[in-house]
């Protein structure tokens, strides 16, 4: 290819600084981008993106805000990493995370006299086990019966929303509330994870710390982690190890859906505080976006959580002050995207003089 | 034949291309002219493909410059090259296997205006150019259905289609069986004579004997000779492609006795295609006994190994290893038996090209010895590997590399070494030199015969009688799912070998 005496180029290696530095100037490039797209919309970009910021990490709350949407993003895609890294594309956290903020709000009602102390690690143990029998079903209907996990897993979504649905209306819908909101009795006060003072940060920001080590131990320390890698890189050759290709699948389903269960029930216990209609927002998906953008590696994961969630936060706050269209905002996110994973191809060439 | 008055075809001058850490060409000359075949020998690594690629507008040279028929000319891309009349068949084939043999013929070379692909007319110019040449093919086949000798015959074709005057072919012979080499021989001679040129890249002495005319030996990225091959020999062109003498043949010590490690009784098993491939089969190999492996391809071989191996389901009959039967078992149940397999497929099956080397090094003992309470052992790993690397001449920088990293050679000693390392009592090696260069050859070998002095069992499947031959205690040919005979390799000959190969029963007392 050539273009006004340049001639692009495959690079062999790729300097560590350029691949450091590609994410901050995608993510530069983006936002002006978004200056302009704002611009043409009649909005000031300037100021737009001065509040976009702000709203992300101005003061304490909205930072705290950021960090909560952040730990959410970052457990997901956590599970995300170990799934795609066993070469299973888990569409299904959105289900997953359902599943695990029923399970977990189930606990927390069922054992509501139980010591906070006692009752978190059981809701933790009770979400991922809903959340990841929730990923075994995929894992299992893939490992035995080669149907397309991709397929499976949505499905299993809409069972896990319609699920949600019934028992918000139905089963475990609050018996007191005049109105009939769908939702559930709301969890004993003293079983609320604890936050921050001043900002709805709970103690999820942590777990999900502490999760990504856990889960790049497992990866790169375990067996079990060693297996699942190698499944994903080559399954044919794992097989000829000897390794149960069908088992390590659905370990790694299970593993990704606990995961995706675990965020649910943060999402119950440190900020709703009862099972309502719509708790994920979109969680499932943005958190394969956060895995994939961090080329499926834990920490990194942590980066492009953060980032993620401050751009969704901080675009709530330019929409409220400035009055800025969704539409406008969803086009944004997209295009950041886009050229996220655009410069990641791109890093990998160069332009010379022909 | 010499390049007096003769203006060559393709004249390559100085050629230097750098790869990072690498100098792959380093002022390579190098012509080609009408009516010859030209053999570009060297070991792996040597530059050869480097060098035809850049002949071929896939890379480009860091300095120096292409001649064709003169003129200096650039090429950009495969495109530039193509147009120019040079074709290249690669190692791996270029093919879309959905598609049939004269659509994939004409793939690409329609005008971009043209929505319909005339399947007629590539038919009738796919069929007259499998005429001219010799070039058996049908037509109308769908390409994934054709055997490997057949697909390269598309790749020659659809070189000539494009209107190839030199036509590059990367290894040609490394996926081919003896009957399959000899015809593509005539298909080259009759190129040549026609005043086509033809490039053939090789590491194997004998074909470049056998076949060309002038000879180019590449070593670490140089010309180490230009030669007529009527000059010439093969213990000279070995000696000029390792840069030392050649040890030809491996010591083999005379057998010991020992039980059988592995009794295989009935065995039936069916083929990718659905048929039958194992046709009820029944031999021994015992302890420190090497037992050879001879057909042409697709004679069951692979389906003997991975039914072996534990990769591929077993429809009747019987295996036992070391006195305990293993017919149902899993791979790591058999591996737990003490098998040990170095497949064909080193990259496909054998390695994970994206796992570090020291990852692949330990894909079937991860769990059991190199883990203690549920964590890997990366002390005990680091010191395995760090010995593996050394005991087996894996020539790498970094065991932390991933293995794509590694070159043949080096990718298969550490399969072997991984193999090796868990002191297998029968070992199954199918087609373990395949594609390597004379060193890494000689040094594999080596390494089977020192396993088999340690009582090590093996299944030596190849298509290599001479391998064969020189490393096997017995020589069992296998034709058509059946063993067609079974010979001590003492009394066995290539002649005779070769017709049963070919379907022959031939009766050979005392075995």
């Amino acid at each position: 290819m050539r273009f006004l005496g340049l001639r692009v180029e495959k690079r062999q290696t790729i300097p560590p600084l350029l691949r450091a530095l590609a994410p901050v100037l995608t993510a530069a490039l983006a936002l002006a981008a978004s200056g302009l797209l704002i611009r043409l919309a009649g909005g000031d970009p300037i100021e737009s993106l001065r509040m976009i910021a702000v709203g992300a990490f101005g003061n304490v709350q909205n930072l705290g805000e950021t960090l909560v949407k952040a730990s959410a993003l970052i457990i997901v895609g956590l599970g995300m990493i170990v799934a795609f890294r066993s070469q299973v594309a888990n569409i299904g956290g959105e289900g997953q995370l359902i599943l695990g903020a029923i399970a977990g709000t189930w606990v927390g009602l069922r054992f509501a006299d139980l010591s906070p102390l006692l009752l978190f690690p059981l809701v933790v143990v009770a979400a991922f086990a809903a959340g990841g029998a929730w990923g075994a079903i995929a894992g299992w209907l893939k490992a035995r019966l080669q149907l397309n996990e991709v397929i499976v897993t949505i499905m299993l979504n809409y069972l896990a929303i319609y699920t949600l649905n019934w028992l918000v209306r139905g089963p475990m819908r609050a018996p007191g509330l005049a109105g009939g909101f769908p939702q559930s009795e709301a969890i004993e006060q003293a079983l609320w994870w604890p936050r921050l003072a001043g900002t709805r940060l709970h103690i999820g920001v942590i777990l999900a710390v502490f999760l990504c080590l856990a889960v790049s131990f497992i990866l790169y320390k375990t067996p079990w982690g060693y297996r699942m890698r190698a499944v994903g890189a080559n399954p044919e050759a794992a097989r000829f190890g000897g390794i149960n290709v069908g088992r390590t699948l659905v370990l790694a389903m299970v593993l990704s859906g606990g995961l995706a269960g675990i965020a649910g029930a943060g999402e119950i216990f440190g900020l709703h505080h009862r099972l309502l209609d719509g708790i994920s927002s979109g969680y499932g998906y943005t958190g394969i976006v956060v895995a994939l953008l961090a080329k499926l590696n834990p920490f990194a994961t942590i980066l492009t959580s953060v980032f993620f969630a401050g751009l969704a936060v901080g675009m709530e706050a330019m929409q409220r002050s400035l009055g800025t269209p969704f539409a406008l905002i969803a086009s944004i996110q997209g295009l950041v995207v886009l050229l996220m994973l655009l410069s990641d191809v791109l890093v990998g060439y160069r332009l010379r003089r022909v | 034949m010499t390049t007096d008055g003769v203006t060559p075809l393709v004249d390559l001058r100085r050629i230097v291309k750098r790869f990072p850490g690498v100098l792959a060409n380093d002022g390579v000359d190098f012509t080609v002219l009408p009516g010859e075949i030209h053999a570009l020998l060297g070991e792996n690594g040597a530059g050869k493909t480097t060098l035809m690629n850049i002949l071929y507008g896939l890379y480009q040279p860091d300095e120096g410059e292409v001649h064709f028929r003169g003129q200096p000319v650039r090429l950009g891309s495969p495109r530039d090259a193509i147009r120019l009349g040079i074709g290249m068949v690669h190692q791996h084939f270029m093919l879309v296997p959905p598609l049939t043999v004269a659509e994939n013929v004409v793939l690409g070379t329609q005008p971009a205006g043209d929505l319909l692909v005339d399947l007629t007319g590539a038919k009738k110019r796919t069929l007259e150019l499998s005429e001219r040449y010799a070039l058996p093919v049908d037509p109308l086949a769908e390409v994934w259905q054709l055997s490997v000798g057949e697909q390269q015959r598309v790749e020659i074709i659809k070189a000539l289609y494009r209107g190839a005057e030199v036509l590059i072919l990367d290894e040609p012979t490394s996926v081919l069986t003896p009957q399959e080499i000899e015809g593509l021989a005539g298909v080259l001679r009759r190129m040549a004579e026609e005043g086509k040129a033809v490039v053939f890249i090789s590491h194997k002495l004998r074909e470049v004997m056998a076949v060309s005319h002038r000879v180019t030996v590449l070593r670490d990225g140089r010309v180490a000779a230009t030669l007529a091959t009527v000059d010439t020999s093969e213990a000279k062109l070995a000696s000029l492609m390792v840069g030392r003498e050649v040890l030809w043949r491996v010591a083999k010590e005379p057998r010991q006795g020992g039980e059988s490690v592995l009794i295989v009784r009935g065995l039936e098993a069916v083929g990718d295609n659905g048929l039958l491939a194992l046709k009820g089969v029944s031999f021994e190999v015992g302890q420190g006994e090497c037992l050879g492996v001879a057909g042409v391809s697709g004679n069951g071989q692979r389906e003997l190994a991975e039914a072996i191996s534990g990769l591929r389901r077993v429809r009747a009959g019987q295996i036992q290893m070391a006195g305990q039967d293993v017919t149902g078992d899993s791979p790591a149940q058999r591996i737990a038996a003490g098998l040990a397999y170095v497949p064909e497929e080193r990259k496909r099956i054998g390695s994970i090209a994206e796992f570090s080397i020291s990852d692949n090094a330990i894909l079937e003992s991860h769990a059991t010895t190199f883990s203690r309470g549920g964590v890997l052992n990366q002390k005990a790993i680091d010191a395995y590997v760090d010995k593996l690397v050394s005991d087996y001449d894996v020539k790498t920088p970094n065991t932390a590399n991933p293995a794509r990293t590694l070159s043949g050679g080096n990718l298969q000693k550490l399969i072997l070494g991984r193999e090796l390392s868990r002191a297998p009592r029968l070992l199954i090696a199918a087609q373990p030199t395949r594609g390597l260069d004379v060193g890494a050859t000689e040094y594999i070998h080596q390494q089977l015969m020192a396993a088999r002095a340690g009582g090590t069992g093996i299944l030596l499947i190849s298509e290599d009688l001479d391998e064969i031959l020189a490393l096997s205690d017995r020589v069992m040919v296998l034709f058509e799912g059946r063993i067609a005979g079974t010979l001590r390799s003492d009394q066995a000959d290539i002649k005779t070998l070769g017709l049963m190969m070919g379907g022959a029963r031939v009766e050979v007392p005392g075995t």
